[in-house]
């Protein structure tokens, strides 16, 4: 199925990205092809087949709920782009009331 | 003395004391300073680390202490292994200043094994990408024609492994990543069984389909390297539970009687007329050495691409969420609010092709799409699976091309996302099915570019795929007969 260009803006918003308009209009164009290439699937009749999230026969491991290692909040901070104290820090979420 | 190619060659000199693994260190990393430049297969290289490494080997052995093949022997990890100390930056911006708190179990194994890492490998962005083309460090290059691309996502890996920057190299493979660059660059590149080897620490890009494995000059090689990274980890839930065998002790060249799949799907239209011809001899081969060749079918293989191009960008897209700009990545100038935060870092931070499958994954998982897309994709994983389990009632390993063309030119599929896309046909339905497969060189094209073998087996075992590998290997010894012109 071809993807508008109303539609590529959507996902954007949700995928936390942004394009200019150039880039927008390719995207539209290659992420349609692509989407018109999936489309084969359609063919298969996949009425009562199981789908398959994962290969493996898993089942969650249980370990005992004990601390066994720690990476300290100077590890953590390590790579913060910015941080204070021990904490990131990112632009003020509430706006300023005074 | 002539520097060795091999991990075996250069644990006997190791061994015999003709050479010491400070002496080896020093040649390799005078080779990557001198010869790097015309392939760029490293990132990051190790020089301080990696002679104290050696000279640690050094002692440990001169003591008495020689701890197995890869002691003090020269290796190096794609950059998507996560390693302490030294920044790990999976091929992108966002990760150009990432120092991870921890090894990743892979890393980890290789340094107990006692093996020197040189540095880390170029790859494509995130490990998206077919050509290492995409990574932000610049395009690796085609040792045999430095036109040419190595494949992807693991190209600096293979390319590096082939120049004999390495002697080899640990890559990861979620749709043909290490398979595919071995075959494009005349090395041995192996995916395992999913879960046979952990991922701990390797940067995630589509979950149920990442793998780590070997590349390297020799199936004996690879089988040594695999023996030293498989096995259970508690730090993995999908790690599984079962003994790693010693692979390499285990290596047998006598294939008599074994059944050998040929999926008649496999010979896809388009395919390179002189890489049909290079595997059909191979296949002949393995019949002179006593296998079996029974020609069977797996129908839903040609929707195995599709398959993947919803599943993986589906995980990636979660995955990849997680690089919001706060806490280890990069983070746009003067972000004025939150939101803008979150999307001027993640738009600058991330390469068109991440963004690419970002957005399909985002798109094929949001409402109203769920259904169509992802739930379709997952339905149509299980028939390809069960064309497979089908299949291992007839045969013990399945032989085809690892991929359907020689290496490409540089610049040659860039525009042109699904024709890239397509170039992984013949690797992916291992990946979606989980299976361990091989690529093993099986010959050159009129223009001195390597082909790829690819033998796939069944789920955990990796011992008769390794086998099958190896007999052709001895048998034809195209690792021998031409040598990188990189020199």
């Amino acid at each position: 199925m071809k993807i508008s260009k109303k539609d590529v803006l959507n996902t954007a918003e949700l995928a936390r990205l942004e394009f200019d308009d150039e880039t927008l209009s390719r995207f539209t164009r290659q992420l349609g092809d692509i989407l018109v290439h999936i489309d084969e699937l359609a063919e298969l009749d996949t009425k009562n087949v199981e789908p398959t999230s994962h290969v493996l026969e898993l089942s969650i491991p249980f370990r005992k709920d004990k601390v066994n290692q720690l990476i300290t909040a100077e590890e953590a901070l390590g790579n913060a782009p910015s941080k204070e104290n021990d904490f990131f820090t990112v632009p003020k979420v509430i706006e300023d009331q005074s | 003395m002539s520097i060795p190619r091999t991990i075996k060659e250069a644990a006997a000199l190791i061994e015999r004391r003709e050479v010491s693994p400070v002496e080896l260190a020093e040649l390799f990393l005078e080779r990557i300073s001198s010869e790097d430049g015309k392939i760029n297969s490293y990132i990051t290289v190790w020089e301080e680390a990696a002679l104290e490494t050696a000279r640690k080997a050094e002692k440990e052995i001169s003591e008495g202490n020689y701890l197995g093949p890869l002691h003090g022997v020269p290796i190096a990890l794609k950059d998507i292994f996560v390693t302490k100390d030294s920044r790990t930056t999976c091929g992108s911006k966002m990760l150009r200043d990432f120092v991870a708190p921890y090894n990743s179990t892979v890393a980890g194994k290789l340094m107990a094994s006692g093996s020197v890492v040189l540095g880390k490998n170029n790859m494509d962005e995130f490990a998206m990408g077919s050509s290492n083309e995409t990574s932000y460090f610049g395009p690796v290059k085609n040792p045999w024609d430095t036109d040419r691309v190595p494949g992807g996502s693991s190209g600096g890996s293979a390319a590096a492994t082939a120049a004999n920057l390495c002697v080899a190299s640990v890559g990861t493979d979620t749709g043909g990543s290490i398979r595919q660059p071995g075959s494009l660059c005349g090395v041995v590149g192996m995916k395992p069984t999913y879960g046979r080897v952990s991922r701990y620490g390797m940067i995630a890009f589509a979950s149920s389909l990442d793998q780590a494995g070997p590349l390297a000059k020799t199936v004996e090689d690879a089988a040594i390297i695999l023996s030293s990274i498989a096995g259970h980890d508690p730090m993995d839930s999908t790690s599984v539970n079962l003994p790693a065998a010693d692979y390499a002790s285990a290596l047998s060249a006598d294939i008599k009687g074994l059944r050998v799949g040929i999926p008649k799907e496999y010979f896809v239209s388009g395919m390179d007329p002189e890489v049909e011809k290079s595997v059909r001899k191979a296949i002949a081969e393995l019949e002179t050495l006593g296998a079996e060749i029974v020609e069977i079918s797996l129908p839903h293989s040609r929707y195995a691409v599709s398959t993947y191009y919803i599943i993986a960008p589906s995980e990636a897209s979660s995955n990849l969420a997680r690089y919001d700009g706060v806490r280890y990545t990069y983070r746009c100038e003067n972000p004025e609010t939150l939101r803008d935060l979150f999307f001027r870092s993640r738009s600058e931070g991330f390469g068109d092709e991440v963004k690419r499958r970002i957005m399909l994954g985002t798109y094929a998982l949001s409402t109203g799409y769920y259904d169509a897309y992802y739930l379709k994709a997952q339905q149509v994983r299980t028939l390809i699976i069960r064309d497979f389990d089908r299949a291992w009632e007839k045969v013990d390993v399945i032989a085809s091309a690892t991929s359907p063309e020689t290496a490409f030119r540089i610049g040659e599929k860039t525009d042109d996302p699904l024709k890239m896309y397509l170039s992984d046909i013949l690797t992916i339905p291992c990946n979606i099915a989980g299976l361990p497969g091989i690529s093993v060189p099986c010959g050159f094209s009129s223009e001195k570019l390597p082909i790829g073998l690819q033998i796939m087996g069944k789920p955990f075992d990796e011992q008769t795929v390794l086998n099958v590998a190896y007999a052709y290997e001895q048998s034809t010894k195209w690792y021998e007969k031409e040598v990188v012109p990189l020199g």
